[in-house]
């Protein structure tokens, strides 16, 4: 059988947890992996908690059914640890890493019981560290690469940076920012 | 050489279109295939196609349009969903009934109500009737094959009908998959120039397009319809083994999967196909023979060939992401019994519906639907015939 890493994501919509989902599908395709990412939507409205997918395996990908029972859960926003129920399926030899201000053994109280790893991120101090304001998902993304090691941290940042160069053709300014914050979170994930 | 890409469904649609270059696409946008018009708008003002783009005030325009462009001789199609569809109901009909070669793509949703965006097939299975060839696509890879193949069908002169090529809205649509494309090139003289034989703004030919057909009249139409359906069946199949020689890629009316031996077999169409497939390979590794036909083409219906695949099953779930509300099953489900039926089959067969409103459906799901096949088979007895799969408890 194919080894296939499944991923899920909770956002708030407008923070980029679909987004990141689709780079990190993105940047896996880059590294000779078969890939999915999808998100799940509710009502489309800025706040709303969205759930974002990622399927990475060796051999292709034929299921289209959202994951129930995934190794990894990323949550980009800690304001949903007391509305969804993030841990819900969550493999106790997986991993779960959480986007927040607060120490970690703040955190461990809502996650019922969960016995897997806890990692966490300031996201907020990164991403105004390196790039003046606050977006999120730049440091996820790095945090779930250097967690699940999906893909070597050095390949990760090769194809950051060319997509990067892509994306921000017109705004060349705020790649290095990016670069940095990326490179910053695989420093301090916890 | 092929492009190994990773592309969402509804990019690899846009993608195709591109390369198709079509003559003609006016589109108005609806959630989840908003994102095809908007990726081919991109490419036109990139400068990467050079089709006439043309943004109107709704569907019922959007179809009407397209009729018009078709008509007048041109190469043209457009997108839609769910509700979308609905306003172009009355067009449907015009385009079909004056063997318009235009294009659908279509990405299915839910009808309201409850207002839903998310995936299932009554759209396009209302418009079964409507004299529509409908294929559909499992994943992102075979809508893009699909879309490239739409126009050498639809535009052959022994079918010149409309065609919807169909995929299951987010689920493929919004989904990122790895794909492989073609090159332009190779897309260019497999898809070809549009030379149609008959056209409205052909001065040297005068013809009217959808005049009024009294009652001595209207019924031969509907016989020219029925006659370009049936033809469409061996061009289906032609353009495929084409397509097949340029891409690697084979289609037909249908894919089995472990379908030859198997007892129980799954009949479903789209993205949940490919669910099926990993409960079969995780219950044959227990020695169950369970098989799966994927439908690809709806309309023309493959009557006979789908009774003869399943010819040796002994119990059957016929799959349907819509309910007719008939009180006897879905659309898919009262066609292939008919098909079951005329071919003396002895299997015994059920009707599932699944996924209404993007409800998700799970390799578990299958897995238990195999079990209950399993019982029918071994009992005889067929308790549910027609059932919900995956309702809340």
């Amino acid at each position: 059988m194919s080894q296939t890493v499944e991923i899920r994501w909770h956002g708030r919509g407008g923070q980029g947890a679909k987004t990141a989902a689709l780079l990190l599908a993105d940047v896996a395709f880059k590294t000779g992996m078969h890939v999915q990412g999808f998100p799940e939507y509710g009502p489309e409205r800025m706040g709303a908690p969205i759930t974002a997918y990622n399927r990475i395996s060796d051999a292709p990908i034929r299921v289209h059914s959202n994951i129930y029972t995934p190794q990894y859960v990323a949550v980009v926003d800690e304001t949903l640890l007391e509305s969804v129920d993030v841990t819900n399926g969550l493999r106790e030899d997986g991993a779960i890493i959480i986007n927040t201000t607060q120490p970690k053994e703040a955190i461990l109280p809502h996650l019922k019981g969960y016995n897997g790893r806890v990692h966490t991120l300031d996201a907020k101090k990164i991403s105004l560290a390196t790039l003046g304001k606050y977006y999120p998902n730049s440091p996820m993304l790095a945090a779930v690469v250097a967690i699940t090691r999906v893909m070597e941290q050095e390949a990760f940042l090769r194809e950051m940076e060319l997509s990067f160069q892509h994306k921000f053709a017109k705004k060349p300014e705020v790649i290095h920012g990016n670069m940095e914050a990326l490179k910053m979170t695989f420093k301090e994930v916890q | 050489m092929s492009i190994r890409e990773r592309l969402s469904g509804n990019e690899a649609v846009a993608f195709a279109i591109r390369q198709i270059n079509p003559d003609v696409m006016p589109a108005f946008p609806i959630t989840p295939s908003t994102e095809i018009p908007q990726y081919v708008a991109n490419y036109i003002a990139n400068g990467k196609m050079d089709t006439e783009f043309i943004p109107v005030e709704s569907e019922h325009s959007s179809m009407s349009a397209t009729v018009g462009a078709s008509a007048a001789g041109a190469r043209a199609l457009t997108a839609t969903s769910s509700c979308g569809m609905a306003l172009m109901w009355e067009e449907l009909y015009v385009a079909a009934s004056n063997r318009l070669p235009l294009a659908l793509a279509l990405v299915n949703r839910a009808l309201s109500g409850p207002i839903n965006i998310n995936c299932d097939h009554s759209d396009s299975m209302g418009a079964r009737d409507s004299g529509w060839l409908q294929i559909y696509a499992e994943n992102n890879q075979e809508a893009y094959d699909n879309m490239l193949q739409a126009f050498r069908i639809s535009e052959h002169k022994d079918v010149r009908l409309p065609i919807m090529i169909c995929q299951d809205g987010f689920i493929t649509s919004h989904a990122v998959e790895n794909i492989e494309l073609l090159e332009d090139s190779v897309v260019r003289s497999f898809v070809g120039e549009y030379e149609p034989e008959n056209y409205l703004l052909n001065p040297e030919q005068p013809i009217a397009v959808g005049p009024y057909a009294v009652s001595n009249y209207y019924m031969e139409t509907k016989m020219g319809q029925r006659t370009a359906m049936n033809n469409a069946r061996q061009v289906i199949l032609d353009i495929a083994k084409e397509f097949e020689a340029i891409s690697g890629r084979r289609y037909g009316f249908f894919e089995e999967y472990q379908l030859a031996d198997a007892d129980y077999a799954i009949l479903i169409i789209g993205s949940a196909a490919g669910t099926c497939k990993d409960a079969i390979d995780a219950l044959r590794a227990e020695g169950k023979k369970v098989g799966l036909l994927k439908l690809r083409v709806f309309r023309p219906f493959p009557a006979e060939e789908i009774a003869a695949a399943l010819s040796h099953c002994k119990s059957i779930a016929i799959m349907d992401r819509c309910d007719s509300f008939s009180g006897n099953g879905g659309p898919l489900g009262a066609e292939v019994s008919q098909a079951l039926y005329n071919a003396h089959s002895t299997a015994l067969a059920v009707n599932y519906i699944y996924g209404l409103g993007g409800r998700d459906i799970r390799v578990e799901d299958f897995e238990d639907i195999y079990s209950r096949l399993e019982t029918i088979a071994e009992t005889g007895q067929v308790t549910d015939q027609y059932d919900y799969i995956g309702l809340r408890k």
